[in-house]
């Protein structure tokens, strides 16, 4: 089957190492992934800003772009819940639209949806497993949901599935791993200072876990509580997508 | 009450700032979130009931002109006066009227967020009616010369026992003993005390409407205080104060909400007092007030009928959106400068006061989306306030540079090559930034850095790197 791989900006720029984990694990799975290279933006950003119009633009231009696979997956929660949850809405007043989009949202997934509920993965297949040039995190990792994920998605046991099958790594749940990490797009930006007073509240969670690791499934989360794990000086707490982790393409760690 | 809500980023600042504030903020979290929690996983089936209890009041709402006549008419037949007031101005001059026409010096008064949007304490005062606050949250903020309430249902979960022993030390004459101002219950005493002599001295007593009922022309009161007993059957008027989205049409749609009610409040199972009040004192009865009045304020509620906000008006205040809310529990309620705070005042205060007057609040969310997983009337609250963005956006009512930059993103996001080069240039630069791999300081990006590094991408971007890997095993 062909998927096509919906890279998102966020990990396209910010963090590379995501995509070719999350490709990694597609091809384990043996499906034929192709990258769209023409894809920008599913448009949240302009969708939640009150753009309605340019997000109208950006999710035709996603349909025209993927419509022709037989899958659609994305690495992110929040991205995927645009996606998937939210573009019949924009499509609502063109009939042609929303019937090309009624053909394509059952086949959108976040990732992790995809490998479990999808192709029925319960632990990682032997190829990936045995890889012995795969250097992958051991240690105590906590996951961390995202909330569109979470609740546009029905993303939970997915990931932890997965995450739990890996040998040498042990997962601990941190305390209200379900509430916002404050992230909320331009939420961060336009108000930091509320953002990072709720992320700081994460990050001692993610203390207390004792974890070496939190793990996640959305760019936007990473990149807020990797910064404000770093401002208060945790240099050693690893941040890492949770398909970095299965696949062993995690970043090496930064230097304190 | 005073807008305040274009003060909200400053005002968010300082109780950011506010040490005692914060820590007396986590009782929320503490408290109400879990109690809810537990709560509703011993009702078991709270998505069926909560179902039930949606279609009930979407019921009352679809017809809401017809089951306010009820009201009226079943209402009146039983006695009670029922009057309507358009502006919450409209109806404090109700309410200092029926004080004039019934000679009213003193007044007691239980919580009512509708008397709050009318500012009534202050109008009659202004004539000369003695008001007491009788809610012991609402007492504790009158005498703390009426700060607002920050809660819905927990008007002082801002304060801490140290700072009403405080207060109650200025206002109350009395001896003290040692260690009195740890006593919590002790303190209750103490107001009660005061209280007392205000209940049975009361001429008018007021009161909020949780519901009010077609069927009976009955007005439904929960309280944990009991006071709403005392401003009902002591004083000779009673009046009842309540927006007209609070109509039900019968005592077994009041049943199915109130299941929800106090779970999703405080967790309580039920409330500890349950009033349902039917008319004055008939001839013959030895309790009620001589004159009973029922006053139903639109202040705006009807704007929402027929709209992509009416859904809104199923809210039956019961604070669950705010307490689960991660901004809520960081700022606090005062912070939204109005009578509503939280995710279910960052909707109604925009669609009750004016979009140009509450330009942060349709944004002051994550849009995490916790709010309407507990909301027991699934309100989609994150969609509405999508949707006041979006009539904010087409009003051209967000600061100009916000625009300027949206705009030229947008643009630069439907044009897939120059996107790809502009991407490309910007890791680049940001790589070229922070050597270090983290950004300390980003200018432009507003509040980001004030409290987080910005983790900086390594160079390349993905599709860069793909294209790349691609091409060298094609050969």
């Amino acid at each position: 089957m062909t998927v096509g791989f919906f890279i998102t900006c966020l990990v396209d720029a910010m963090r590379p190492s995501i995509g070719f984990a999350a490709l990694r694990l597609l091809e384990a799975a043996g499906c034929r992934v192709e990258v769209p290279m023409a894809q920008t933006c599913c448009g949240q950003p302009a969708y939640n800003s009150g753009d309605r119009a340019t997000a109208r633009d950006l999710a035709e231009k996603m349909l025209d772009e993927f419509e022709r696979f037989d899958h659609v997956v994305l690495p992110s929660g929040s991205c995927g819940g645009m996606v998937a949850a939210h573009y019949g809405e924009l499509f609502a007043n063109d009939p042609e639209l929303s019937r090309r989009y009624a053909a394509l949202q059952p086949r959108i997934h976040e990732l992790s949806g995809f490998l479990v509920d999808v192709l029925g993965w319960t632990d990682l297949p032997p190829s990936l497993r045995e890889d012995p040039s795969l250097q992958r995190f051991q240690g105590v990792a906590t996951y961390h949901d995202s909330c569109s994920g979470l609740r546009e998605l029905g993303i939970k046991q997915q990931p932890r599935r997965l995450i739990a099958g890996l040998p040498g790594v042990e997962l601990r749940e941190m305390a209200s791993c379900e509430q916002c990490c404050g992230f909320g797009g331009t939420f961060s930006i336009k108000y930091g200072e509320i953002s990072t007073a709720i992320v700081d509240e994460k990050c001692g969670h993610i203390a207390a876990s004792g974890a070496q690791a939190v793990v996640l499934g959305d760019l936007g989360c990473m990149l807020n509580i990797e910064g404000r794990l770093r401002r208060r000086g945790d240099t050693h707490t690893r941040v890492l997508h949770w398909a970095e982790l299965l696949a062993g393409s995690a970043p090496t760690p930064e230097k304190g | 009450m005073q807008v305040q809500a274009m003060h909200f980023k400053a005002r968010a600042g300082q109780r950011l700032a506010d040490v005692r504030l914060q820590q007396n903020l986590k009782k929320l979290a503490g408290k109400f979130v879990t109690a809810r929690a537990v709560a509703m996983d011993e009702l078991g089936d709270f998505e069926i009931i909560r179902t039930e209890a949606v279609r009930r009041r979407d019921a009352a709402l679809a017809q809401l002109d017809g089951w306010l006549e009820a009201f009226e008419a079943e209402a009146s037949r039983r006695g009670t006066t029922v009057l309507w007031a358009e502006t919450p101005q409209e109806a404090s001059a109700l309410v200092v009227e029926i004080a004039r026409r019934h000679q009213v010096q003193r007044a007691t008064k239980t919580k009512s967020m509708v008397s709050e949007e009318m500012a009534l304490n202050a109008a009659l005062e202004a004539v000369g009616v003695q008001v007491t606050e009788t809610d012991l949250g609402e007492y504790i903020l009158q005498i703390n010369d009426y700060e607002p309430p920050s809660h819905i249902i927990a008007p002082v979960v801002h304060k801490d026992r140290q700072q009403v022993a405080e207060l109650f030390r200025r206002e109350h004459d009395r001896e003290r003993s040692e260690g009195w101002e740890n006593d919590i219950a002790g303190m209750a005493r103490e107001a009660r005390e005061v209280l007392r002599e205000r209940f049975l001295a009361a001429d008018m007593g007021i009161t909020g409407g949780n519901f009010v009922i077609a069927e009976t022309g009955s007005v439904a009161l929960v309280t944990n205080e009991g006071n709403e007993g005392l401003c009902t059957v002591l004083p000779r008027v009673h009046v009842a104060i309540t927006g007209i989205e609070k109509v039900l049409p019968t005592l077994d749609d009041l049943a199915t909400v109130m299941r929800l009610l106090p779970r999703s409040a405080t967790g309580q199972v039920i409330s500890n007092y349950f009033s349902l009040l039917t008319g004055p004192r008939a001839p013959g009865e030895t309790d009620g007030p001589e004159h009973n009045y029922v006053i139903l304020l639109d202040g705006g509620r009807t704007g929402l009928i027929g709209g992509e906000f009416q859904d809104m008006l199923r809210c039956i205040k019961c604070g669950a959106c705010m307490n689960h809310c991660p901004v809520y529990q960081k700022i606090g309620g005062h912070s939204y400068g109005w009578v509503y705070p939280g995710p279910m005042g960052s909707v109604l205060t925009p669609s009750y006061v004016g979009l140009e007057k509450t330009l942060d609040l349709p944004h002051a969310a994550t849009l995490c989306g916790q709010c309407q997983v507990v909301c027991p009337m699934k309100i989609p609250l994150p969609e509405l306030l999508r949707k006041l963005r979006e009539r904010q956006f087409d009003r051209g009512l967000r600061p100009r540079g916000e625009r300027a930059l949206l705009a030229a993103w947008g643009w630069l996001a439907r044009r897939p090559a120059l996107y790809r080069l502009a991407s490309r240039v910007g890791v680049r630069l940001l790589a070229a930034l922070a050597p270090d791999g983290r950004l300390h300081k980003l200018p432009g990006a507003g509040g980001w850095t004030v409290g987080r590094d910005l983790p900086v991408p390594t160079g390349r971007t993905f599709r860069d790197l793909y294209r790349a890997r691609r091409d060298a095993q094609g050969g």
